[in-house]
Parts: C-alpha cells; sequence; structure tokens
C-alpha cells in the first residue's frame, strides 16, 4: 500500500465498508476473525451491496456472502491479474480519475522490459548479485521517489545520489495511447491474464470468474463505489506486496480510493500492530517510516538528509521530521553543530529481520533476547528452529501473562518430551516478567485504521506483575547508572544523552503514559507546549517530536486518543471518538472523492470538496490535501518539495502526487505485480518459466529444508494456516482461558470428503501431516467446505489447519507452524505461511517423529531437484548462512 | 412461553433449583398466580417484563451497577480495537463489558473480546517474577528488583563484548548485533516508542515485531 499510495495503512474505517456497493473480501475470514468489523459489511448488503468472498475455504464469511469464489490458495495474482485486464480490456475503467489521479499517463524509461519480454523477469536483472538493479524501472528521465518506508533503496544501488530533479510533466501522455506509457505497458503486462488463464491457475470456472470481474466494473463510477478487504491471508506469501499491489491497481482503474464505501481495508490480527510500525519496533525504521540509516551510504546526517528528501511531494518536508525526533531523543546535546547527534544511531549492514535473527541466533551470533508480548515458538515459522534458537542463546527475558512456550521451551517442546534434546543440555539463561494487562496501564492502542484510543488504568497491577513502559523506562535507568563511569567512551554517549526524565506516578511509580505521548506528539523546545501537529515542526531544533505522523494527538495538552465522544452525538465519520493519524483524518487520500474543480463525483459518494466562498478544502471528513490549496494550482518548474504538488495530486506522499499503478521505486521485485509459484507448489508455473519469485529470501541451510517446487511425489498436497473465532493468534491470549478453550478445545485439520477417500482419513478420527520441517497430529474434519479444484487439468486437494495449539495451555495440540519453511517476501520479510506442500496419513503415526533440527524426517529424494528459477536468474546462497536476504525493507504492507 | 433455565434470568434459578412461580400477592386481593397477572394487565404473552416480576426482581441488580467507577478501554484482542467499559469496585475488577457509545463496535464484543474478564483477573496469571538458571531443571522465584539488576548487566556485558564500531571499509555501525528484541503489536505505542528509544541507543538494531508474522 506504501508503494502504491504513499502511506503503509489501511485507507478507510470499517465502518465506511457500509458505503460500498461491492465488496471483496479475500485472503480473510472476516466474519470469524474480525465478526465485530463484520457488522458493517452485513449492513451493507442489507443496503443492497453484494458481497464476495474469495478463499480456498468456505468459511461463515462465504456463507453470508452473495457470492463464494473457491480458489487455490497462492494463485490470487492470477485472479486479480485477471480482473485488472478485464478491466481494460472492455474499457470499464474510470477514465478522468485514472488519467488525472494516477501515473498512468506517465512515460517510463526506454529501457524497460517486462515479464512478457523476459520469461517472467523484469529488465535489469543482476545476475552476479541475485537482484534487481532498478533504474529502467524509472519515469524517462526523472527520479521519483518511493514514498514509504525505503526511500533510501533505489539510491543506495546506484551509490551518490546524482542531481534530484522533481517530475516533469511533458514525460505524460493524456491520451494513453503511447506504447512506453503506463497504461499500454499495464495492457500489455496482464495481457495474458485471460479468464482462460485464471480458470486453468487458480481453478476457478470462468464464468463464476466474469461474474465477479462484472460486478466490480459495474459498481464502479461517480455514482458507486467498492472495497477491498484483506488480511494475512494476502500477506503471508513470498509475494505477498504484491498482491496488495494488484489490488491497489484494480482500486485505482476502477475510481475507488479516496472515496467512500471504496479503498482497501487491511485487517490486522494485534490490538496494536499497526501502531508497532507507525512507532516501529522494526528494525528498519525510526518512528514515522523514516529509515533507520545505512552503515554504507548515510555516512553523515547531511548525506542522509540529501538521500531520503524528496525534492517533491511531501516527503519534502523529511529533514523537519528527522530534526525533531533527534531533538526529542536528545533534548538539549542534540545541536546544529554536531548535527543534531545524528551519528548517535546505529546503522544497518543488510536485512535485520525476524528470521536472520533467529537464523544468528541458532549459529550463535546473537546471545540475549527481549520478548515481550509474542510466542515465536509457536505463532512464528518453523517453530523447531525458533526453539533451537532459544537454546543456543546465554540469555533469554520473555514477558508475558503466563509461562508461553516461548519461556518454557527448555522443558516443554516437542523434542524434548520425545528425548532428542535433554532440558538438562540447555544453557540458556531465562528470565520470566510477568506482564501487567492492558486494564492495568495507561496507554494507547492503534487500530487498524489507523486509529489510537487510549486504555485508562483501572486497577494496579498485581505482585510482580508491570507494564512494559515501567519495565523498559526502569532498565533504561539501571544502564545510565551502569554506564556513568564509562562515559568517556563514545559509545556510550547515546546512553548519556537519551532523554529519559518521565516523571513517574502511582504506588508503584511508574512513567506517566501520559508523558511520553507527550514526547511522542511533539512540542518546541522552549516552553515543551504541545505542537498543533506536523505542520508545526521545523528543521532549527526549535522543535521536538518523537513521531511525526503522531502529532496533533496530544494538541493543546489534551489526550485526543482518549476522547470518547458517543457515536450518537456525532455523524458517521465520527470524528470526536479517539484521534487517527495523520491528523485525523479517516479516510486517506479524500481529495479524491472530488473531480477535478473540486466538486464531488457525485451527491450519492460526496466527501470532501471544494469550497470556492471560504477558499478551502472541506466536508465530512478531515481533508487528506494542503487544505488552502485550490484544484486550480499548478506548480511552477522552481517548485520544490510540497509546493510541487498541484490541485489534482490527491496522493499527497508520493514524490508526483499520483497513485501508482506502475511503481517505478521502491519495490525489489518488481514495478508491476507477476504471478509466481509459491516456493512449494503444485504445479509448474502457467505463466512464466521463472517458478518462483527470483527476489524471494532463502534460507539454504540443512535445517531448513524445502520441497521440490512442483510435482513433490513426497509432498502432493497444498497446505494453509488459519485462525478460528475464540482463540487469538499463538495462544497466548486464549488457551489458558477456560471460557475459550471450551469452545474450541482441540487441534483439527479440514479435508475434503474426496481427499478423505483418498488418504483413507475418517472424520473425528487422528491424522499425521507432514512436511520436511516436522509432523504434526492432528484430529480430521472431513467437510465439503473444502473441495478439490481442478487446476492445469490436475485435481488438487487442499488442507486447512488452523495454528493456536502448542505443548501449554489448559489445551493441547501440535503447532501447524513446525510444518512452515522460513523463506520470504522480499520485500517486507514477510514469511509464507498460507501456501506451501505437505503429506497427511490417517493415525498417530508421529511417535517416532523426529524434527528436522534432531535429524531428519524423511529421506532425501533422490531425483534432481527442479529449479525455481530461469537460467538467468539463478543464484548461489550469499552468506555464511547460505541466506538470501533482500538489502532494505518498508515496514508494513 | 414456558419457563425454563434457557429463557429465565439466570437470578431466577438461585431458589435451591426451584423457579418461583408464585408471586407474592400484589394487593388486589387475588392470588398472584401468573396467569392471572397476565390476564390483568392484558400481557397475554407475558413478555412485558412487569408480569413476571415479583419483588424479588425489584431488587436485583446488575453487579455493573454497584461498582465504585466505571474506566472506559479497549479490547486488547485483534486490531477492531472494539470500545469496553472496565466496572471496578474495591479495587477489584468486576466486569467488563463492550462501550455502546463506541463508533467501532457500539457496544459489541467478539466471543475473544467477551472473555476480556477472564483474561486480566483469571488464575492462570503468574504473578511473580521467575528465573531459570543455565542447565536448571526447575523455575525459582527471584525479587523482580534483583531480576531487574541481573538483566541490566547482561544487556551491558553482551552489548559491551559484542560492540561493533565500524565495518571492514570502514563505515560506521555503532551497534550490537549479539541482541535482539522480538514483540510490539499487543503493546501499546507509548511502550513501543520507549523501546525503541532505549534498545536504538544501545545500539541493537534487530529489533522485530508480529508486523511480519
Amino acid at each position: 500500500m506504501g508503494t502504491s499510495f504513499g502511506r503503509g495503512g489501511a485507507t478507510t474505517f470499517p465502518g465506511d465498508l457500509v458505503n460500498s456497493d461491492v465488496i471483496v473480501i479475500e485472503g480473510s475470514n472476516m466474519a470469524e476473525c474480525h465478526p465485530v468489523a463484520f457488522r458493517w459489511v452485513m449492513r451493507a448488503r442489507e443496503r443492497g451491496a453484494t458481497v464476495i468472498h474469495v478463499d480456498p475455504r468456505f468459511t461463515r464469511t462465504s456463507a453470508v456472502a452473495n457470492l463464494h469464489v473457491p480458489i487455490r490458495a497462492g494463485s490470487d495474482i492470477v485472479f486479480l491479474g485477471g480482473i485488472i485486464r478485464y478491466i481494460i480490456e472492455h474499457e470499464r475503467y474510470f477514465k478522468e480519475y485514472v488519467v488525472n489521479y494516477t501515473n498512468a499517463s506517465a512515460i517510463i524509461n526506454d529501457a524497460f522490459k517486462d515479464t512478457e519480454d523476459l520469461d517472467g523477469l523484469f529488465s535489469g536483472w543482476d545476475k552476479k548479485k541475485g537482484k534487481y538493479e532498478t533504474h529502467t524501472w524509472m519515469y524517462q528521465g526523472v527520479d521519483p521517489e518511493p514514498a514509504a518506508g525505503d526511500r533510501e533503496s533505489d539510491v543506495a544501488r546506484k551509490g551518490e545520489a546524482t542531481q534530484r530533479k522533481p517530475i516533469q510533466a511533458e514525460h505524460t501522455d493524456a491520451t494513453l495511447q503511447d506504447p512506453r506509457c503506463v497504461f499500454q505497458i499495464l495492457k500489455k503486462h496482464y495481457s495474458r491474464y485471460t479468464p482462460e488463464m485464471v480458470e486453468e491457475a487458480c481453478g476457478i470456472p470462468q464464468s463464476l470468474f466474469i461474474r465477479v470481474a462484472e460486478t466490480l466494473c459495474r459498481n464502479s463510477g461517480r455514482e458507486r463505489t467498492g472495497a477491498f478487504v484483506y488480511a494475512v491471508g494476502w500477506t503471508q506469501h513470498t509475494v505477498g506486496v504484491q498482491y496488495i499491489r494488484s489490488a491497489a491497481i484494480i482500486q485505482l482503474l476502477l475510481g475507488n480510493m479516496g472515496r467512500p464505501g471504496g479503498g482497501i481495508m487491511a485487517l490486522r490480527g494485534h490490538a496494536s500492530i499497526q501502531g508497532s510500525t507507525d512507532i516501529p519496533t522494526l528494525y528498519n525504521l525510526l518512528p514515522g517510516y523514516l529509515p533507520m540509516p545505512k552503515a554504507k551510504h548515510d555516512k553523515d546526517l547531511k548525506t542522509y538528509l540529501r538521500l531520503n528528501t524528496s525534492p517533491s511531494g511531501w516527503w519534502g518536508e523529511f529533514p523537519k521530521y528527522l530534526v525533531s525526533l533527534l531533538k526529542a531523543w536528545y533534548g538539549d546535546a542534540a545541536r546544529e553543530d554536531n548535527d543534531w547527534c545524528y551519528d548517535y544511531l546505529p546503522t544497518l549492514t543488510g536485512d535485520h529481520s525476524h528470521m536472520n535473527t533467529v537464523v544468528d541466533m541458532a549459529d550463535g551470533v546473537v546471545k540475549g533476547y527481549f520478548v515481550m508480548g509474542e510466542n515465536p515458538t509457536v505463532g512464528s515459522m518453523h517453530g523447531a528452529l525458533q526453539r533451537k534458537g532459544l537454546r543456543q542463546l546465554e540469555w533469554l527475558v520473555v514477558r508475558d501473562f503466563q509461562l508461553i512456550e516461548t519461556a518454557e521451551f527448555w522443558r516443554s517442546a516437542p523434542e524434548i518430551e520425545r528425548g532428542e534434546v535433554k532440558t538438562s543440555d540447555i544453557s540458556t539463561e531465562v528470565f520470566f516478567f510477568p506482564a501487567a494487562a492492558h486494564t492495568e496501564k495507561d496507554g494507547s492502542f492503534t487500530n487498524t485504521q489507523r486509529m489510537l484510543q487510549w486504555h485508562k488504568k483501572a486497577i494496579e497491577p498485581k505482585g510482580d506483575s508491570r507494564s512494559e513502559l515501567d519495565f523498559i523506562f526502569k532498565l533504561g535507568q539501571r544502564l545510565k547508572e551502569l554506564y556513568a563511569s564509562e562515559y568517556d567512551q563514545r559509545r556510550n554517549w547515546p546512553i548519556r544523552d537519551m532523554t529519559w526524565n518521565y516523571p513517574v506516578e502511582g504506588p508503584l511509580e511508574e512513567p506517566s503514559a501520559e508523558a511520553v505521548l507527550h514526547e511522542i506528539n511533539g512540542f518546541t523546545v522552549l516552553d515543551r507546549k504541545p505542537v498543533e501537529g506536523f505542520t508545526s515542526l521545523k528543521d532549527d531544533g526549535s522543535t521536538a517530536c518523537g513521531c511525526w505522523i503522531y502529532s496533533g494527538s496530544y494538541r493543546d495538552g489534551i489526550n485526543m486518543t482518549a476522547r470518547r465522544k458517543p457515536c450518537w452525538e456525532q455523524e458517521h465519520v465520527a470524528p470526536e471518538w479517539a484521534w487517527v493519524w495523520p491528523h485525523n483524518r479517516r479516510i486517506l487520500y479524500n481529495r479524491a472523492s472530488a473531480d477535478l474543480e473540486g466538486k464531488p463525483w457525485s451527491e450519492r459518494k460526496k466527501l470532501v470538496w471544494w469550497d470556492e466562498q471560504k477558499k478551502e478544502w472541506t466536508g465530512a471528513d478531515e481533508p487528506d490535501f494542503i487544505k488552502k490549496r485550490p484544484p486550480s494550482y499548478r506548480p511552477s518548474k522552481e517548485a520544490r518539495g510540497k509546493e510541487t504538488l498541484s490541485g489534482l495530486d490527491p496522493f499527497i506522499m508520493q514524490a508526483d502526487g499520483k497513485g501508482w499503478l506502475f511503481v517505478p521505486t521502491g519495490l525489489q521485485d518488481g514495478p508491476l505485480p507477476v504471478h509466481y509459484e509459491p516456493q512449494e507448489s503444485v504445479i509448474k508455473n502457467p505463466l512464466y518459466g521463472q517458478q518462483c519469485n527470483p527476489e524471494r529470501m532463502e534460507w539454504m541451510r540443512t535445517d531448513n529444508p524445502y520441497h521440490q517446487p512442483f510435482d513433490d511425489p513426497r509432498f502432493p498436497y497444498l497446505l494453509t494456516t488459519y485462525r478460528l473465532t475464540e482463540h487469538h493468534t499463538a495462544g497466548g491470549m486464549s488457551r489458558w482461558l477456560s471460557w475459550l478453550s471450551e469452545l474450541q478445545p482441540e487441534m483439527f485439520c479440514e479435508v475434503s470428503p474426496e481427499l478423505a477417500e483418498e488418504r483413507g482419513l475418517k472424520n473425528g478420527e487422528w491424522a499425521t501431516i507432514r512436511t520436511l520441517r516436522g509432523e504434526i497430529e492432528a484430529r480430521v474434519l472431513v467437510t465439503k467446505r473444502l473441495r478439490p479444484l481442478r487446476v492445469k487439468g490436475k485435481r488438487i486437494h487442499q488442507i486447512g489447519l488452523p495454528y493456536h495449539w502448542s505443548t501449554k495451555g489448559l489445551i493441547r495440540g501440535d503447532a501447524a507452524n513446525d510444518l512452515i519453511s522460513f523463506v520470504g517476501d522480499p520485500n517486507v520479510s514477510i514469511q509464507e505461511s498460507k501456501a506451501f506442500t505437505g503429506n497427511i496419513e490417517a493415525g498417530r503415526k508421529s511417535k517416532s517423529r523426529r524434527y528436522v533440527t534432531t535429524g531428519p524426517v524423511v529421506r532425501k529424494l533422490r531425483s534432481r531437484e527442479r529449479e525455481r528459477d530461469l537460467p538467468g536468474a539463478r543464484r548461489k546462497p550469499e552468506t555464511k548462512h547460505g541466506y538470501k536476504a533482500a538489502e532494505a525493507k518498508e515496514g508494513n504492507v | 412461553m414456558t419457563p425454563s433455565p434457557g429463557n429465565l434470568p439466570s437470578t431466577y434459578s438461585s431458589n435451591r433449583g426451584i423457579y418461583r412461580l408464585m408471586p407474592e400477592k400484589d394487593g388486589s386481593g387475588l392470588p398472584g398466580w401468573p396467569v392471572l397477572r397476565q390476564l390483568k394487565n392484558g400481557d397475554l404473552l407475558g413478555l412485558n417484563g412487569v408480569t413476571a416480576g415479583s419483588e424479588r426482581t425489584e431488587s436485583l441488580a446488575a453487579r455493573t451497577k454497584t461498582a465504585d467507577r466505571v474506566v472506559g478501554s479497549v479490547c486488547p484482542y485483534c486490531a477492531v480495537g472494539c470500545g469496553q467499559l472496565i466496572y471496578v469496585k474495591d479495587e477489584r475488577i468486576i466486569d467488563i463489558e463492550g462501550d455502546p457509545a463506541s463508533p467501532v463496535s457500539n457496544g459489541c464484543l467478539c466471543p475473544k473480546g467477551a472473555a476480556t474478564f477472564q483474561l486480566v483477573t483469571g488464575a492462570h496469571r503468574v504473578s511473580h517474577v521467575l528465573y531459570r538458571r543455565p542447565y536448571g531443571m526447575e523455575w525459582e522465584k527471584i525479587p523482580l528488583e534483583r531480576a531487574m539488576d541481573m538483566v541490566a548487566a547482561r544487556v551491558k556485558k553482551t552489548r559491551d563484548e559484542s560492540w561493533g564500531d565500524k565495518d571492514q571499509d570502514g563505515n560506521p555501525l555503532r551497534r550490537t548485533m549479539a541482541i535482539a528484541h522480538l514483540g510490539g503489536a499487543t503493546l501499546d505505542n507509548e511502550e513501543n516508542y520507549l523501546i525503541k528509544k532505549l534498545f536504538t541507543n544501545l545500539g541493537i538494531v534487530q529489533v522485530e515485531n508480529q508486523a511480519r508474522i
């Protein structure tokens, strides 16, 4: 989403789905996983909207949808690509919107070659490095900046930045006829994503596919809008980012972005997962999507700012946000003459994301590990490798409500129960700290619609239970003391100068969460008065701000996130309930809800418009635009930064203000989505010679074996994982509760009656499911909710696995994630857990099983491995771990 | 309508398991039989909520009514962010319900959200710091303050031993690759902010959370 529109967040809110005329839910089982938000879908349906559910399984979401479209897991890009082709071929796109609000008319570099020309690769593949040189994907003659997260990556590849130029208007063709323009490239790129191909690759009958495409087209335009809803069914793939990109292209072509009932709704599974990317507990970002410095390129502040400040678009404001952050972190120590302490920041030398960390752990590089509110041995991919990593640590700190599997890996794990590993051999020192619940601390969560909601402390935590805020604050105080005598060493200066004087309150002397929010919001340095919002921030050291996109959440010293004005006293958008980033804008890019003159496209779909009297943007939502900039404004050639945004540029975070159908920079694996098969698939890629994403992250290690890319006789079935209503992710917040455990007591696997017959599986009895990583046992649920699909003339069986169980808690069962390998998307390092292969047999056959970390589970295949890559794209393992890791990442998708 | 445990408020079944079908007289001189009261009140179906009541009904109130205070909160499970109301009496949580004022949820909670009360008050919660020494077979209880000191000491030792100042080409690193962090999507923004701030300034770059999982 970041690369298409400019920000990595859901563009709308669930309540606005009620305004949709068609809702496509794909990669999500919304009715079961986000039931309360699903009410809005049901209400939309009552109002006449069509609800379409695309999913391998028939779920409760499907049961109340108008249309259920069963699909082969891992083939969504073909399906979505088919819709894109349908829209273009039948000229169903919203022409005025496409020409003016997207980059459809931009002319692309002459040297660009599409996957059509190169059998599944784009131009620029560097065989030696095993990755793309992306300069041929650029606009003709310009150097646009990608908006989200890794704006540095492209520049980094080219070395020194050249003279930056804003995008020039002469390199466009408003007729969309130039063969080098984005629209024509798009048309050609998708030409083979025909209904026949959709049927062949996804197993979706052509008539059903056409019904979906036609319904979408019919419900778009001036009077009507449609929305897409997704969850981790889209993100957890080696091409996850490109799934979402595909939906973005559809929504831009149909003119559904920034409008009521339109947009793309990302449904996230943790209370503050959006918040933890905005204020990132992620390696590659600083708060507010500012990139972490790279060792090789960002040598000093000047260089870092030059490489990251966009000459056009809103990211021209970059220095204000960075300097304000450094002022917030280092206070008076940050001065202009010492570059605001920029050189206190550690630097990156590659991908340091979760999977690499675990591999480094297993190899003894990582010695100490903090785990707070997460249970990676159950919730993360390849549990056995996760536990192997923990066994090599010197010390581990776990903070949770109770002793989760990650805290007890040394005495409660499959390999321990079977005697493969002995507790007395594990040297890791483990600290368990009981955590305070949300009822026992003040603080804000950022929900799936970018809304910061405050929860007030109701009671004091019991015993040793403490909030993470308290833990980190007091750990920081102790470290400041420990290092106090060593401040002569430069490396300790950041600890010395880090501002850490939060007021404490209550009987436990906990730091004040409001004081932290005050710092996040930002203030003027002189009087510590909260700033109004990010437009008040300066790059001269006069303001401090911990996270610029959250600026305004504490304006006038009022905790805006704690606002709870009842919904019955407000309009539908409810702007006075809590606070949404940025600037309380509820629907992003909402300038696009108005036409070129600034009038709503239609009365039915009006949201934000230009008020000719007041000379400003106004409407039901806070305008996501420069408030006083008229639709008629055109930038001069000399304009820089946000002054380059014309009155027709709704996507203000993009360098050119347009929605990107084609992403010239910012993605590792291609400017357009391409269908690649999962790392482990049941068929050969029907579209290209290149089987898998050439930029996927792989770990070639004996403790992380892969199956054959397709047609592996040992692993003929397609596996996918999912969640249940009554459980929460890795179970830390549900498997210990009797109320929830009783409702959903046992691990099971869903199989079709046909597969049950083929493998002799009986409903309610046991089955053993196997991959090269491990084996698990589960009760069999034979159900027509899963049905075999015909793909490439072959009958394909899919097996569904919930992943909540493990060895601890009131209810126990095997963990589905033990089956999954380490393999990931190159853009965001997310693993592929929604499509992989495996085998199933009746009975409990895993008594003598062994995990791959302690010995092979299945004998090696004798025959030659098939290839995942074209001869030109094959690569050798790069590092000592044998993994292939992309360079820079964006935080969220 | 036949009274059954299913369609009666639960408080009705408290009288030794027998439903109170013989309400007290209402002062009209007629026996207090429900059927007569139904006729008198013109409530043939017995559904208006008054006829079937008794003095005891009048005296009953939801326990939330007696709460000392009600605290506005947010559901801690998924990212929909449903509003919650926490009812507190004598510094104990006595109930958690959906907040009808929330435009996100209008008072609804799903099965997980409705189980929040058990999540935060249940006996499963550990209230002591626990320590497992190297090669140890069991947990040991240790004081919180001591555990904090021990962790701080481990951080310092590991950091000092693994510090990387420059890479082989002389580029600045200013970091340790021997300490890592995981978690954040279940935490508050303010907590994530302090985690990122402290760890970055210690030179810890491997800070990650569920966003990639």
